[in-house]
């Protein structure tokens, strides 16, 4: 290990010239070392209960913490600062898609689609904060959601075109050496990144990759392409952090339930005056 | 073609769900004469598959795994009159035929349920799927005479107490906590466990990966993440509406316990403290012999079990989202409200 270190910072000092550059690609070169255990069939292995552990659910771009939106939760519906998880740091808006996004936002109370307990989206419901279940088989594996019970079926074999849009997108799946490649097309238009009002259209094209770091972390890095809202393609990444409690469990969140009365309670019969 | 259709169709409609909770109980009390029907069925799960050695996934568990269907035309309960356990293969094929057409006829024009859709058109009726044949003239195996076992006097009571709540609520459409839940896409019927025939989608993906199995049900995507690593039962204070599931393997079996209900989707009339216990057999390349008992000592003095085999079925399953487009509810909702206000402007006019 020391003499690999070693070795490669002589050899990338060589080329480049700069010592701090050298320690960064010997940092790269470290993470994409790592190789994780096989599944039977011989595939890295991402099984497990995964969950991430940052504020993107809030906005993914980078903010100050903030008040609660909502007035009665005060301090505990307060928003959290947090550093953001968009590489460069802001989304390539188009002028017009970034006034939506304010749109979106001034609004978020009447239209984030989470309030509703409607389906999350991708890569929303990665990042949402409630855990899911990675279920990893040799020709679909599933990404079972806490949220709303959203579901995500990964095709490994009989890859097909997404047969309609849909909330959840449909998703093919390759491995490229230590890294599932997950590339979702067919989404509809109703799915928002965050509840800061970042939003895409039904052009969306998320491609993810998902990269054990080690036996508990994944890294998970994801390409978002949509023309009708970016200037160009951008990019997302954060830790999936692995749930280890060994009675770790997925459990019913079926939130309609808890969003009817928001949703339909102004069409409750009144009582006679 | 036929099955891209039916996948947008899968993706939009509760208003559909609607319409077929109605027309399905509609089509149940209609009499006609048989039609010819292009019935696509699985084989018989006959006693052959006894010699039939599951294959394995890579990990050594027997390979449930695919996308099946437990679509059938036997009912839960013996039909009055019929006295035989088993069918010849002559009378269930008289039975489904009876059946698939009692079930086209339910959209045939000048009738009420032709308002709605045409499920024979969209594909929706049992017999133009997968459905599994079952020469069984109930689901129900035991008790021998192939019916629920009584309801005791606790379940009784309870019943009674659950019709006083609903009577006390007020009127179905008065708020949305009064309507069906499968009409407010919280749950469909038979979504289970036990897993019972959906009447339509009655469609299921099973994956397994080292410790876990998993079921989605495609209506409103249900999913049951199966832990088989022996795990204790959860705290009886943590009630869902699926309740909890504890898997194992008794040799090529998968038996699946399941406790923790919150009894808001009672089976049957079952109580919170329901449980159910599946058994899940591949008993040949294109089936599996499921077989479920339930035991709820505060409904029925006995447990009772049926069988509901799966039949594989093509994939893929593609996504029921129906909250998100649940217009129905809100449509209702208003609709009675207006009716309310005319009937007030109309009070008020005459008086």
């Amino acid at each position: 290990m020391m003499r690999n270190r070693f070795l490669v910072g002589i050899v990338s000092a060589a080329v480049v010239g700069g010592a701090w550059l050298a320690m960064d690609s010997v940092m790269a070169q470290q993470a994409q070392a790592y190789r994780a255990p096989r599944t039977p069939d011989g595939k890295p292995n991402l099984n497990g209960i995964w969950q991430t552990m940052n504020t993107a659910n809030w906005n993914i771009e980078a903010h100050p913490a903030g008040p609660s939106p909502v007035r009665e939760l005060g301090a505990s519906g307060a928003v959290p600062g947090g550093l953001g998880v968009v590489e460069g740091g802001e989304i390539p808006y188009l002028p017009e898609a970034r006034k939506k996004r304010q749109e979106n936002y001034a609004n978020r109370l009447k239209l984030d689609p989470e309030i509703k307990c409607y389906l999350p989206g991708v890569p929303r419901s990665t990042y949402q904060g409630m855990p899911f279940q990675i279920i990893q088989s040799t020709k679909h594996i599933m990404l079972v959601h806490e949220f709303a019970g959203a579901v995500r079926t990964v095709y490994l074999t009989d890859q097909t075109e997404a047969p309609a849009d849909s909330w959840m997108g449909w998703s093919n799946g390759r491995w490229e050496g230590e890294t599932l490649v997950v590339d979702t097309k067919g989404f509809n238009d109703l799915s928002w990144f965050d509840r800061a009002g970042n939003f895409h259209s039904d052009a969306l094209h998320v491609v993810e990759r998902f990269t054990p770091r080690s036996a508990e972390t994944i890294n998970y890095e994801v390409t978002i392409e949509d023309p009708k809202v970016f200037s160009r393609p951008w990019k997302m990444s954060m830790p999936l952090y692995k749930h280890v409690e060994r009675n770790a469990q997925i459990l019913e969140f079926r939130c309609v339930e808890f969003v009817e009365d928001l949703l339909y309670g102004h069409l409750r019969k009144q009582p006679a005056k | 073609m036929r099955h891209r259709s039916r996948s947008f169709l899968r993706g939009s409609a509760v208003a559909l769900a609607l319409a077929l909770a109605a027309t399905i109980s509609i089509a149940g009390q209609s009499q006609s004469p048989a039609k010819p029907t292009t019935a696509k069925a699985a084989p018989a799960n006959a006693a052959a598959g006894k010699a039939y050695k599951p294959p394995r996934t890579p990990d050594g568990q027997p390979d449930l795994q695919g996308f099946w269907t437990n679509s059938t035309y036997v009912p839960l309960q013996r039909p009055n009159g019929v006295t035989k356990e088993i069918y010849t293969p002559e009378e269930a094929e008289a039975a489904i035929k009876a059946a698939a057409a009692r079930e086209s006829e339910q959209t045939e024009p000048g009738t009420t349920a032709d308002v709605h859709y045409d499920f024979t058109q969209f594909g929706l009726d049992r017999s133009q799927s997968t459905f599994a044949r079952n020469l069984r003239t109930s689901l129900i195996v035991d008790p021998p005479d192939g019916k629920i076992p009584p309801v005791n006097a606790t379940g009784q009571k309870r019943q009674q107490e659950r019709a006083a709540a609903r009577k006390a609520a007020g009127g179905q459409y008065d708020a949305v906590e009064n309507m069906p839940i499968g009409s407010r896409c919280i749950i469909m019927g038979g979504a289970g466990p036990p897993m019972m025939n959906a009447g339509y989608n009655a469609n299921y993906q099973i994956v397994q990966a080292p410790g876990y199995v998993m079921i989605l049900t495609e209506m409103i995507h249900d999913v049951r993440v199966i832990p088989l690593d022996g795990r204790a039962q959860p705290p009886s204070g943590v009630k869902q509406w699926v309740g909890l599931s504890r898997g194992r393997w008794e040799g090529d079996t998968l038996v699946v316990e399941t406790t923790n209900f919150n009894g808001k989707n009672a089976f049957q009339g079952s109580s919170e403290n329901l449980k159910v216990t599946e058994r899940f057999t591949r008993t040949a390349d294109d089936s599996i012999s499921y077989r479920f008992t339930v035991e709820d000592p505060q409904t029925w003095d006995r447990p009772w079990t049926a069988e509901a085999p799966l039949a594989k079925t093509e994939g893929p399953i593609f996504e029921f989202a129906c909250h998100e487009t649940n217009y129905g509810i809100a449509n209702i909702l208003a609709g009675a409200r207006a009716d309310e206000k005319k009937a007030a402007e109309q009070k008020k006019g005459s008086n």
